[in-house]
């Protein structure tokens, strides 16, 4: 897998949301996505950001143009040095939330990427890494 | 900070969002047009979010507090103009947005509430 364009933000302000977001679009139209593949990740982007914001106390995201055997994609990355989430599962599931939310963050953003990890150790952090290729 | 313009019809609020909100944004639209319907008697809220290109779990729980908070201060919300990758997009995050009422354009969602307000003025003069 080759990558052909990285980018970074820091996420430290609802402001930075809004630019995850318009940074996300800009390299889903590199990577060749259609409409409704660039509206599915930027969503999910979106809603990645805001938990990284709001339960990770911030972070960063890093946004990547991959290329594997012909097919182009792209890759979010999602890191974050706050609590961790101490029930991964449950924190996946719609409707749990410790915040205010809605709870459809996580699993919402995992049904809108073709791949989804998340990685989070209490008192280490979260990362989560979403993709989504060229249909 | 800045804020979405409220725009009054008569006994209808037209919103017409046409920037990518951050979230205080979204929040203070559901205040403003709060005290905005009570200040104004408005019946009738339309929402044109043809301009937005996502509508993810903040925006979607915004629009269904917006129509929430108007129907107990009677008051009908539509939303109108969504795009057809948004719609998509928001039934595969798992919101309906069931407490929303819905239109396809501006044109089609005042007549909803144009036919409301006749159905009570209708009901005043009995």
């Amino acid at each position: 897998m080759a990558t052909t364009r990285t980018d970074r933000l820091d996420i430290r302000s609802s402001d930075d949301v809004v630019k995850v977001r318009q940074q996300t679009r800009t390299l889903a139209v590199d990577a060749g996505l259609s409409l409704v593949d660039q509206t599915k990740i930027i969503t999910a982007a979106s809603e990645l950001a805001r938990n990284t914001l709001d339960y990770g106390g911030g972070g960063e995201i890093r946004l990547e143009v991959i290329e594997d055997g012909g097919r182009r994609g792209l890759r979010l990355t999602f890191e974050d040095h706050g609590p961790g989430i101490a029930d991964v599962s449950q924190a996946m599931r719609d409707g749990f939330t410790t915040g205010s939310g809605l709870g459809l963050g996580l699993g919402g953003a995992k049904r809108l990427s073709n791949e989804f990890f998340i990685e989070s150790k209490p008192g280490v952090g979260t990362k989560i890494t979403i993709a989504r290729w060229k249909t | 900070m800045d804020r979405i313009p409220i725009l009054k019809l008569g006994k209808a609020l037209l919103v017409t969002i046409q920037v990518d909100m951050h979230d205080r944004l979204a929040t203070a639209l559901e205040e403003d047009l709060t005290s905005k319907i009570v200040a104004v008697g408005a019946k009738g809220v339309l929402i044109d979010i043809s301009a937005l290109e996502i509508v993810d779990s903040f925006i979607g729980r915004m629009l269904d507090n917006i129509a929430a908070v108007s129907r107990i201060l009677d008051a009908e919300t539509v939303v109108v103009g969504m795009r057809p990758a948004v719609a998509i997009t928001l039934v595969e995050l798992g919101l309906s947005l069931s407490g929303v009422k819905t239109a396809l354009n501006v044109e089609r969602g005042m007549a909803l509430i144009q036919s409301r307000l006749e159905d009570l003025d209708g009901d005043d003069e009995d």
